[in-house]
């Protein structure tokens, strides 16, 4: 015999006393629980309704409490879905779970499992559950806005629509193909290359967004560069308003990376702290040199901190980190003489002290507005993962290659494989949807 | 009765044990219906060794063309080399039955192209006639078929024809067409008939709903049939054929039958109009019918309802044979009245006078759903029973011979207890159709494509023997003649092959005999220049003369190995990883139930369509590839329970 399909159940709010805790019970015997623990009859559907939550086998009352039914397939899983509002002090919602666990074909929920469920029901697209999880972990302003509207569809939306495109344009020239004897516009080829030339352009586009949708997931990084004891720590510090990095008057304590995780302006920051640039015997030492410079070269903006006790000297490894947008900050100005220019080259000079904290209103005003300049969401959606750019990229390729191809069958060929780099995004692809577009469009048949 | 043995070849290394037929049994293989699938399947039994039995209610239908006169075309032109491949029968009939040979899309690249001949109807019946004649092993005989015979554990014994006669045979191939409760229609008229003039099978559609089949019905279409001689010819425009015709079959020379130019004529305003102000007589649109029809062959009320911008529909004016003056109208299939038919023809240009032979008719007709087969075309439900052609929801003559040769060959092997041959999405148009069918079902007559097919530019006619023929000669299929010309085709090729590969030339030899190459000094071989754009062996030959001696046949094959060479490669990757998903067998008995995580909807599709690897169960619409994870851990977590 089968087994049932299995109900699950799980708070759906935050841990820790709270005001209201919603428990969210998923699958075919959610309706069931509702009456063991309410012995009410199912709410009409999607409206709230007061109910009083009773453990099934003593009958003592737990709660009072509300209670909502949302009938399969319309619900946020799929399946039957019921979710009872609760009061959210831990005893109460202790005792609930309790009461839902002794419920025959129940069983406490998985992390993920009510998203998984949607997923798998055709609720949500691989992009917008992937949203749905950024949202759920979004820690800043930006994160969270850009994830509601990858979660709303909006990322699945674009690819989606450029793959219908795709899709339309490989049909008409698969109907070329297979149905060459048929009375077919005689424009076809050119009309396809026209478009997919067009799509083409606007994927680089999207591609070539200076990756800012996966720096507002996972980071804009930020590399605090410059000699060593120049105060770069206490900069990072001054910055973190914490003691993130170990400081000391040593020259060269720094060896490793140090990252601290900041919130400039409701955008996610990755500070990082270096090694000192200088050419070093010690072997640690030289290795420390060599992650800083790479750290520099791969951050999306650099720090470059010189001192201002010792000024003007700038070392070769120093100077080479000090491109045009890199942001130059002379530290130590609480020591005196001599003043600092207010540029370098072109450059803007901040002068600051990390000790005092002079300065840094001016400095983090800077890195604040440089931020939100290269991460500020425009209209288009932006590219939040890699997995999407890998996919993007191959579909990029595929499109490129096809309009260099002669033959159709080759075009058609790499078309194909333009729709199917697409689809891998989604998740969605299938010869049937070619067939649709050919028979809707074209009259075939003899 | 003496002991059978089955004809096996499987390579000069390896024998297998001669496997035994039953002697009690009068048959090994019974073939029930004598259309495209059913000649395909008794030949292939026979071939393989089985003795075996071709049932069909009347002997002068055998290989009947009920629709339009041609074989071949676009995508089932490739399925006809395949059939040929493992020397099946259809080819071969053509070949000596066509009376006008043109290769399709000679425009595009090979891979797309698509040989296509018309046919003579009655020299096409008196060929294969004459094809399964030779062929021994194999008896033929007058039955209706009214029944299966079943054993008490549901596994077939045989077959009982209406007037009470039982044959027993271990394996059985239904191959009966639109015969299961078959209806047509013209106009408001209904008949019950498989085919104009021909009763239908009602006892076996009652069979099978008994048993259990998951049925469906579809419906189709034909045109009417007009009397050449009264059609004005003259300002019709012509389509020759191609000079000189090529063949289908690898076995033929040389096409000896005459040759004819077919017409072209189209629909017009007039015409559009008297359909529309009659659609309420077309079952159609009456509710009548309540099939499925097929979108690519709609009818011709269909064709001016849905596309009500086109003022002319094309009509081909098909010869059904060079001394029958009937012709074929492809284009105008129609279930209006008949009296509407007559109207209509007079609003086409050179058919104003023409005479209609028979109305055009609609048949709605049961099929079983093909997700009941495994891909051996075997049923699920009823060991033993295969199904081939029009019954699993096909159209088209060529789909009908691919999948009776394949049921042919497994019924074979099934009495013989031998694994199942099966043909996958990389190996032929076979594969494609057959995996399409057994894993997705389909809602409409379903036919084959080149779009359908993930390696179309691999899965070309013209390297249909490359691609199967070994393998029916392991099988041993494939008969002696076809042995030695394959063999022989192949030591050509392999030395044309040898021949390019070992040229090479000097980027500035190379300038100087006119080819535009970049002086890098890196000699270049020949087969990279022969993948270049408009580089021909004609033109290589003009360095290397000796190139000019190469037969044409061995030319072709590597001026087109060498057009795809790029593409090909990289098929091939994606051919691996879908073979390695094919290769992740999903066990007949696994219950869906205990595998943790699938959806309930997710859990009913896999449950009907028992997919047989991971590669089909991710082919289902709907299967989530979170889905496909679950059903992959849960699999390998049996296997390693049952080998602990």
């Amino acid at each position: 015999m089968e087994k049932d399909q299995s109900t699950v159940f799980a708070p759906a709010s935050g841990a820790g006393p709270a005001g209201v805790a919603v428990i969210r019970i998923s699958g075919p015997a959610s309706g069931a629980a509702l009456y063991r623990l309410c012995q009410c009859e199912l709410p009409p559907p999607r409206r709230l309704a007061r109910v009083q939550v009773s453990d099934p086998v003593s009958g003592n009352v737990l709660d009072d409490g509300l209670a909502a039914w949302f009938p399969a397939p319309a619900s946020f899983t799929g399946e039957d879905v019921v979710e009872l509002h609760i009061h959210g002090g831990r005893a109460v919602l202790d005792a609930v779970l309790d009461a839902l666990g002794r419920c025959p074909g129940l069983e406490p929920a998985e992390p993920g499992a009510f998203t998984r469920r949607a997923f798998e029901n055709g609720k949500l697209d691989l992009t917008a559950a992937e949203g749905l999880a950024d949202l759920v972990t979004a820690e800043t302003e930006g994160q969270r806005r850009q994830a509601l509207r990858q979660m709303q569809g909006e990322l699945g939306r674009l690819y989606e629509a450029w793959r219908q495109r795709l899709l339309e344009n490989l049909a008409h020239l698969e109907a070329a193909i297979d149905f060459s004897d048929e009375d077919l516009p005689g424009d076809l080829a050119d009309c396809i290359r026209v478009d997919v030339g067009k799509l083409l352009k606007e994927v680089d586009g999207h591609l070539a967004d200076g990756h800012r949708g996966e720096r507002l997931r996972d980071g804009f990084h930020v590399a605090i560069l410059g000699p060593p004891n120049v105060g770069k720590s206490s900069l990072l510090n001054r910055l973190a308003r914490r003691e993130a990095a170990i400081v000391a008057e040593t020259a060269g304590t720094t060896r490793d990376v140090i990252e601290v995780h900041l919130d400039l302006g409701g955008y996610p920051v990755v500070l990082a702290d270096t090694a000192g640039l200088r050419d070093s015997d010690d072997l640690v030492e030289a290795e420390g040199v060599r992650r800083a410079a790479l750290r520099g070269r791969e951050s999306d903006l650099r720090v470059v901190v010189l001192d201002a006790s010792d000024w003007p000297e700038i070392d070769p490894p120093t100077r080479d980190m000090m491109d045009g947008e890199a942001v130059v900050v002379v530290n130590k100005i609480d020591l005196g003489e001599p003043k600092p220019p207010l540029l370098i080259g072109d450059q803007t000079v901040h002068p600051v002290s990390a000790l005092t904290g002079e300065g840094f209103d001016g400095l983090l005003e800077r890195l604040t507005t440089t931020v939100a300049e290269r991460l500020a969401e425009g209209g288009a959606p932006a590219l939040t993962r890699a997995r999407h750019r890998r996919a993007l990229e191959n579909c990029r390729a595929a499109l490129g290659r096809y309009l260099d191809a002669g033959a159709d069958e080759l075009a058609a060929e790499d078309l194909r494989l333009a729709v199917r780099a697409l689809g891998r995004v989604t998740g969605r692809v299938d010869v049937e949807d070619l067939l649709d577009v050919i028979f809707r469009d074209f009259c075939i048949g003899k | 009765m003496a002991r059978r043995t089955l004809r096996v070849q499987l390579g000069l290394t390896r024998t297998m044990e001669a496997p035994k037929f039953a002697a009690m049994d009068a048959f090994d293989v019974i073939v029930v219906g004598g259309g495209h699938a059913g000649v395909e399947a008794a030949g292939a039994a026979a071939r393989m060794g089985a003795r075996t039995l071709l049932a069909t209610h009347r002997l002068d239908t055998i290989g009947e063309m009920s629709c339009n006169p041609a074989i071949g075309g676009l995508a089932k032109g490739q399925l006809v080399r395949e059939v040929d491949a493992l020397d099946g029968l259809m080819g071969r009939t053509i070949d000596r039955a066509g009376i006008q040979f043109r290769v399709l899309n000679r425009s595009k690249g090979p891979a797309v192209r698509g040989p296509r001949a018309q046919a003579d109807r009655r020299l096409y019946k008196k060929a294969m006639a004459e094809l399964l004649g030779e062929q021994p092993d194999l008896e033929i005989r007058a039955a209706a078929v009214e029944d299966l015979l079943l054993d008490d554990k549901g596994a077939v014994r045989g077959i009982l024809t209406v007037d009470g006669t039982a044959w027993r045979a271990p394996a059985v191939v239904i191959t009966t067409g639109t015969f299961l409760r078959g209806i047509i229609h013209v106009g408001e008229a209904q008949t019950p008939a498989g085919r104009v003039g021909d009763r239908p099978a009602i006892g076996l559609a009652d069979s099978f709903r008994q048993i259990g089949f998951a049925m469906g019905r579809l419906k189709t279409g034909t045109p009417p049939r007009l009397d050449g001689r009264t059609i004005r010819w003259d300002g019709l425009e012509a389509q020759p054929g191609d000079d000189p015709p090529v063949p289908f079959s690898y076995l033929t020379s040389g096409i000896e039958t005459p040759q004819v130019v077919c017409h072209i004529t189209g629909t017009t305003a007039e015409s559009h109009a008297l359909i529309r102000s009659h659609l309420h007589r077309a079952p159609l649109y009456s509710g009548q019918i309540r099939g499925t029809g097929p979108r690519y062959c709609p009818s011709i009320e269909d064709k001016v309802v849905r596309f009500a911008d086109r003022d002319r529909h094309q009509i081909f004016l098909e010869p059904e044979g060079l001394d029958d003056p009937t012709v074929y109208p492809n284009g105008i299939s129609t279930s209006l009245p008949e009296e509407v038919q007559t109207e209509l023809l007079k609003t086409i240009p050179g058919l104003e006078e023409a005479v209609m032979l028979r109305p055009g008719y609609a048949i709605e007709y049961d099929f079983i759903d093909p997700r009941e087969l495994w891909p051996s075309l075997e049923t699920r439900r009823v060991p033993g029973l295969f199904l081939a052609g029009q019954i699993n929801g096909t159209t088209g003559y060529e789909e009908a011979a691919g999948q009776g040769l394949l049921a042919g060959i497994n019924a074979a092997l099934r009495v013989a207890d031998h694994e199942p041959f099966v043909l996958d999405r990389a190996d032929g148009y076979i594969g494609v159709m057959v995996d399409d069918l057994v894993t997705l079902g389909t809602t409409e007559p379903y036919r084959m494509f080149t779009s359908r097919a993930e390696y179309r530019l691999l899965l070309r006619a013209d390297n249909a023997d490359q691609r199967l023929t070994p393998k029916g000669l392991a099988l041993g299929c494939v008969g002696g003649e076809r042995a030695r010309r394959y063999a022989d085709r192949m030591a050509r090729l392999e030395k044309g092959r040898r021949l390019l590969e070992g040229l090479s030339a000097t980027p500035s030899e190379l300038r100087r005999r006119g080819m535009q190459v970049n002086l890098d000094g890196v000699a270049r071989g020949g087969p990279d220049l022969l993948a270049r754009p408009g580089v021909t062996l004609a033109k290589l030959a003009e360095i290397w003369p000796a190139l000019g001696e190469m037969p044409a046949d061995v030319a072709e094959q590597l001026e087109i190995e060498s057009l795809y060479a790029g593409y090909i490669e990289r098929q091939k990757a994606d051919i691996v990883a879908f073979r390695r998903d094919e290769a992740l067998e999903i066990p007949a008995d696994l219950d869906y139930g205990l595998v943790p995580g699938l959806s309930t909807e997710v859990r009913e599709k896999l449950v009907r369509a028992r997919p047989a690897t991971l590669g089909q169960a991710a082919r289902l619409s709907g299967v989530t590839p979170a889905a496909l994870t679950a059903l992959l851990g849960h699999v390998r977590r049996r296997e390693d329970r049952l080998s602990a």
